[in-house]
């Protein structure tokens, strides 16, 4: 029985294949942008970890605030029994991109350091004496290659963009040498040992060396692409929503007529279950390998992103990873499940002698409607109230989601408002009909017109979000780069004689000097800053003092970036701690695209809390036709290396191009969810299409073209896009706003002013007409070449 | 296998502790025909042991054929020589341009509870090129291993360190031998104070002496096999002790004696010597014994001993003048070492059994191996130290 019942429910599909194609596509795009989007996302994870065990994993750290630590402190604490292993790191760039540079000296390494275990492997005395050996994967020694380095290693398991050396060895290269960057304190220590404080009182103790940090840095880059994965997927299970509908409405005579035949219900609804779950497991081992394609598609752009805006080694390919597949599965299912509940609790309940004629789909019920409404305000209570009283990240997403989950289900009562509206101004029989008819339509519509509102304000909102962004860090770029050359010297004796060299140059030298340090218990980078007119008149500065430079200049007061602003609450006035003594914040100053607090102090003060500052970086104020001149005379007539300068509109292009390359994926992803949007409307429009010849064949034969109510049909889709697309704008825009002024500030820790581009509007206007028109073409080609027997045959048949 | 193989074979076994265990096969060495089949352990000790670079050596020797073994050293390492007399103190410091040294001190104690006690202090260096170098460019490494054992434990530590950058090194006036916060210092060799620590122990002693340091083999020239190889050898076993150990219970007050070693070499030992027995021995009535026995599987094993008069007076006694039999053994570290033995030296009417103080006084170093205080009974008394290396 239950074979034969199988067979009949089976022979639907086969009678039917594009409604399934239908189902197994919809299914399959939406797994394959959840599970692309969480390939990344395991993937970049992936490589932080490898890169945090790489330098020592979890162990303390001790480190030395605004500077590195002399080896000489290194052999002190050896030599007073501190089981420590000297780390020396530094960057190795080329035109090729920038390598990190780890030195260990393997001997006492603890040996689960990546590379150690390699190095042991080859021989020791090659890795320890000049020239040495670098150490990488395979991906990094052919980016080593192109600079002229060592020899290099290729091995197994080291992480991506990272490069292992002898201690020695790295020193040399970095021009590093007697310097040790950190010391990994090792697990096992003998029985006494005298306080840290007694043999190196400038070194301080951290709890993880390790690139904790980095995993925290990048959590909200991830956290946002999460939550594109998610809206694709939400977008995506409408339209196998809707195809699973069509389907169980369209086989309610065979249910009916199984049920008479004798089969349970419960047997019926098991067979109807173990359908859709075959279904759910072909669709989704199609989507797993659809999202693998995917990810590989955008990984290289996420990984330039992640380098570029957070130093983060990702590499450009992707690995295997049994998990996201499992994944990939389980939301396959998990969907289908969710888009197939109701009809399947109706199957269930389905009366033995229930009538043989399908209900309207689409019975305008006034109380779906109220019901939507009241849902919909009940959502817009909860984002409202996510934002007054949360307060996170999470809290900003939550708004989010119930934001646009609001407006989606606000869009049919919305629409139906405005068919009302226009049905009652409505000129003529057809006009009249037309209305009226669209309103009949609508409830089988809104769930596609819902995917593509949200698909149209997400666009809208992230559109305005990244110009806004780019606008704001254009004009951000040309103020904070205002000298017009950038040169670094090797050395401190180097940079003086630079100096002098310059002096005559110039019109004005100015120190670019830092150290990194730690405030309020996180790192941080203190500039010094000389008293310029320089920075008077361009620093961008978002509050300060009166006479705020003055006081900087005389070392009473800093200046903080925004990030740091926000994270510890600060405001002009208030005191900051610092290594060396708290200082009063004179101002607050924009600094997009930095991950760390940044405090500015007045040089004259960063060298007297810092004796040893490395005096290597300045800017040059030069008039601009002198630009070449000076160039010049620094690499022929003072033998500067040309590397080792950089002009102002050098670093912003190379800025831009990072900005840019930020949000190549945001842009990719975009795309594919309006897609989605767009196959959700062609899918409804072809369920709709099948019911609707009932409905149509009373207005063909009183006279109406097949042609015409095909034109008609197309019409009113391009009406309903355009409808929807009016109310899309302030969704997207409010969208816009909670991205710019919450989730940036919890995220980035920056908010930026909002700018409105109605240009991009018009585009993506056009763009959804164009999708919702390209959708309704074939059913109304469909429509307009329907045999007129077949049309007759409404008049005929049962129904 | 040519010499790269030593250095990798050697120095990954110095440091890849895991890897020992199983009883380290040459698998670093391609074509692995040197010690294919051999455990590091056996595959060739120099003198007291093998330790890290040696250990490859043996193959070239091998290839060579035992007659040509001093001119198979490679990379120009110096050679011992007969008829080379010592020099004091500048041999007290480092012979940078021979393979390997070491500075290897053994004490037998008594605690201020009545207990024995006993410890180790060592420091070895190995060269991969017979030169010095500024900085990490040194190509000088170094080693430490610390032992304390009592009547019921035994507790082990080891230290690593590169050359050059001052983390460990030699002086040989004022006399300072030195590995992280490990040292043997003081203003001169028979005077100096000896320090070490592990996780779970610690101690500090002084040593002191008025007598001479006592040349082994022919005038410290030490023959190591029937083929010929040979290390430079001298002792000072007459020390007197008094100081501190740290044991998990507290600190215990010890006195006793302490004998040092001093040896460097850059030879290997034959492919077929295994391993190694080796014992100090301190009569009661003020003599001293050196005496070892080189396992060899192609042959009679080759022994070699010094009897030393309580004045410091060494006479040397050839192979086969000593004799060395296990009367007992312990399982320790999965493996079953010799832990009793009858050692004979007929010429001097010496036979004794001589007894472990703490069996499993097993050194779980990077390179493992058994090292303990023992005592003896039978035509004579005494206390000494007992080392043994190969056993699998």
């Amino acid at each position: 029985m239950r074979r034969t019942a199988l067979s009949a429910l089976w022979s639907h599909w086969r009678r039917h294949p594009f409604q399934l194609l239908t189902l197994i596509l919809g299914l399959a795009l939406a797994t394959a942008l959840w599970s692309g989007v969480q390939a990344i996302n395991a993937e970049a994870r992936a490589s932080y970890a490898a890169a945090s065990e790489a330098v020592g994993g979890t162990r303390p750290v001790l480190v030395r605030e605004g500077g590195d630590i002399p080896q000489e402190t290194y052999i002190a604490l050896r030599r007073a029994g501190w089981q420590v292993t000297p780390i020396v790191e530094g960057w190795l760039t080329s035109e090729a991109g920038r390598v990190r540079l780890v030195g260990i000296d393997p001997l006492t390494a603890p040996p689960d350091i990546a590379a150690a275990g390699t190095v042991l492997e080859g021989e020791i005395g090659d890795f320890f004496t000049p020239p040495g050996q670098l150490i990488a994967s395979e991906t990094t020694a052919e980016r080593l290659a192109e600079m002229d380095l060592p020899p290099v290693i290729t091995a197994e398991g080291i992480a991506p963009s990272l490069a292992f050396a002898d201690i020695g060895i790295a020193q040399g290269l970095l021009g590093m040498e007697g310097q040790i960057t950190r010391l990994i304190v090792l697990d096992t220590q003998p029985l006494t040992t005298p306080p840290l404080s007694d043999i190196a009182p400038k070194l301080t103790r951290r709890d993880s060396g390790g690139q904790a940090d980095l995993a925290r840095l990048t959590d909200s880059f991830h956290l946002n692409l999460t939550a594109f994965g998610l809206l694709s997927f939400a977008v995506g299970l409408f339209i196998v929503h809707g195809a699973i509908a069509l389907a169980f409405e369209q086989r309610r005579p065979v249910f009916r007529t199984l049920r008479a035949l004798g089969l349970p219900a419960r047997d019926l609804t098991l067979l109807l279950i173990t359908e859709l779950l075959a279904f759910a497991l072909v669709a989704g081992a199609l989507g797993v390998a659809l999202g693998y394609l995917i990810a590989a598609a955008l990984l290289p752009d996420v990984a330039a992103t992640l380098r570029g805006l957070y130093g983060a080694p990702v590499e450009g390919a992707l690995a295997f990873r049994p998990a996201w597949w499992a994944a990939g599965f389980a939301i396959a299912v998990a969907g289908t499940a969710a888009a197939s509940a109701g009809a399947l609790w109706k199957i269930a309940r389905l009366p033995v002698l229930a009538p043989a004629r399908p209900r309207a789909w689409a019975m305008a019920s006034q109380a779906t409607l109220w019901a939507q409404l009241a849902a919909a305000g009940a959502l817009g209570a909860l984002s409202l109230a996510a934002i007054l009283f949360g307060s996170g990240l999470v809290a900003g997403f939550v708004m989010l989601g119930a934001l646009l989950l609001a407006a989606a289900l606000l869009l049919p009562a919305v629409l139906s408002g405005a068919l009302a509206l226009a049905s009652r101004g409505a000129k003529g029989v057809l006009a009249q009909w037309f209305w009226a008819d669209t309103r009949q339509q609508l409830p089988g519509l809104s769930l596609a017109l819902m995917a593509l509102l949200l698909a149209l304000a997400a666009n809208i909102g992230v559109g305005t979000m990244v110009s806004s962004f780019r606008l704001t860090f254009t004009g951000w770029l040309d103020q904070r780069l205002a000298s017009e050359l950038y040169v670094t010297a090797e050395t401190n004796e180097e940079a003086e004689r630079m100096v002098a060299f310059l002096e005559p140059l110039a019109d004005a030298i100015l120190p670019i000097w830092n150290v990194e340090a730690e405030i309020l218990g996180a790192p941080a980078e203190i500039f010094g800053v000389a008293d310029h007119a320089t920075y008077r008149d361009h620093w961008p500065l978002l509050s300060a003092l009166p006479g705020v430079w003055d006081s900087v200049a005389a070392g009473e007061a800093v200046l903080v970036n925004e990030q740091l602003a926000r994270r510890e609450r600060l405001s002009p006035g208030d005191r900051l701690m610092l290594p060396g003594g708290a200082l009063t914040v004179g101002a607050v100053y924009s600094d997009y695209g930095n991950p760390l607090a940044q405090v500015l102090v007045g040089v004259d003060e960063l060298v007297r809390r810092f004796p040893e500052v490395e005096r290597l970086g300045y800017g040059l104020r030069l008039a601009p036709d002198r630009l070449d001149a000076v160039r010049t005379a620094l690499v022929d007539d003072f033998g500067l290396p040309p590397d080792k300068m950089i002009d102002q509109q050098a670093i912003k292009a190379f800025s831009m191009q990072v900005f840019d390359r930020t949000f190549t994926v945001t842009g990719a992803l975009n795309v594919l969810t309006l897609a989605v949007a767009g196959f959700a409307i062609l899918t409804s429009l072809l369920t709709l299409a099948a019911m609707r010849l009932p409905q149509l064949a009373p207005a063909w034969a009183l006279g109406l073209t097949r042609g015409r109510l095909a034109r008609l049909e197309l019409m009113r889709a391009l009406m309903l896009a355009a409808l929807t697309m009016v109310l899309a704008v302030p969704v997207g825009l409010v969208l816009a706003w909670v991205l710019l002024a919450v989730i940036n500030v919890e995220a980035f820790g920056w908010r930026l002013p909002m700018h409105l581009f109605p240009r991009d509007w018009a585009v993506l206007g056009v763009l959804a007409l164009l999708a919702a028109g390209l959708a309704s073409l074939w059913p109304a080609v469909k429509l307009a070449r329907v045999p007129p027997s077949q049309l007759l045959k409404v008049f005929s048949n049962e129904r | 296998m040519s010499d790269k193989g030593l250095k990798r074979l050697s120095l990954w076994t110095m440091r890849k502790g895991q890897r020992r265990s199983a009883g380290v096969r040459d698998s670093a060495a391609p074509g692995g025909r040197v010690g294919a089949a051999r455990p590091i352990g056996r595959a060739g000790t120099l003198l007291r042991w093998t330790v890290f670079l040696l250990v490859a050596c043996v193959s070239t020797a091998n290839s060579q054929g035992f007659a040509g073994l001093g001119t198979t050293v490679s990379d120009d390492f110096a050679v011992p020589q007969r008829n080379t007399p010592f020099t004091f103190p500048e041999d007290h410091g480092p012979h940078p341009a021979y393979r390997i040294e070491w500075w290897y001190v053994t004490a037998t104690l008594t605690g201020a509870d009545g207990r024995d006690y006993g410890i180790q202090w060592t420091l070895f260096r190995s060269a991969l090129r017979p030169e010095t170098g500024p900085g990490w460019e040194d190509p000088q490494v170094w080693m430490g291993h610390a032992g304390l054992t009592t009547p019921d434990a035994h507790f082990v530590a080891e230290r690593f360190a590169r050359g050059g950058v001052g983390q460990a090194g030699v002086t040989a006036e004022p006399f300072n031998a030195y590995i992280d916060e490990w040292r043997m210092e003081g203003p001169s060799l028979s005077d100096v104070q000896l320090t070490a620590q592990g996780s779970d122990f610690a101690y500090d002693l002084q040593l002191s002496t008025d007598k001479p340091f006592v040349p082994q083999g022919d005038e410290g020239y030490s023959v190591k096999s029937g083929g010929g190889q040979a290390s430079y050898y001298y002792s000072q076993p007459f020390y007197e002790v008094t100081g501190t150990l740290t044991l998990p219970s507290g600190p215990v007050e010890v006195t006793g004696n302490a004998w040092l070693d001093r040896e460097w070499s850059s030879q290997p030992l034959s492919d077929t010597q295994t391993g190694w027995d080796w014992f100090s021995l301190v009569f009661d009535s003020g003599e001293r014994l050196m005496g070892f026995r080189l396992r060899d599987t192609a042959g009679p094993d080759y022994t070699a001993a010094t009897w030393i008069t309580p004045e410091g007076d060494p006479t040397p006694f050839p192979d086969g003048a000593f004799a060395a039999e296990p009367l007992g053994e312990t399982a320790v570290a999965g493996r079953n070492v010799p832990t009793r033995w009858r050692v004979q030296l007929p010429e001097r009417d010496l036979d004794v059994t001589v007894e472990a103080l703490y069996p499993s006084s097993w050194m779980e170093t990077a390179f493992p191996y058994w090292e303990g205080p023992v005592s003896f009974t039978g035509s004579h008394t005494g206390r000494g130290y007992l080392e043994m290396t190969g056993y699998e």
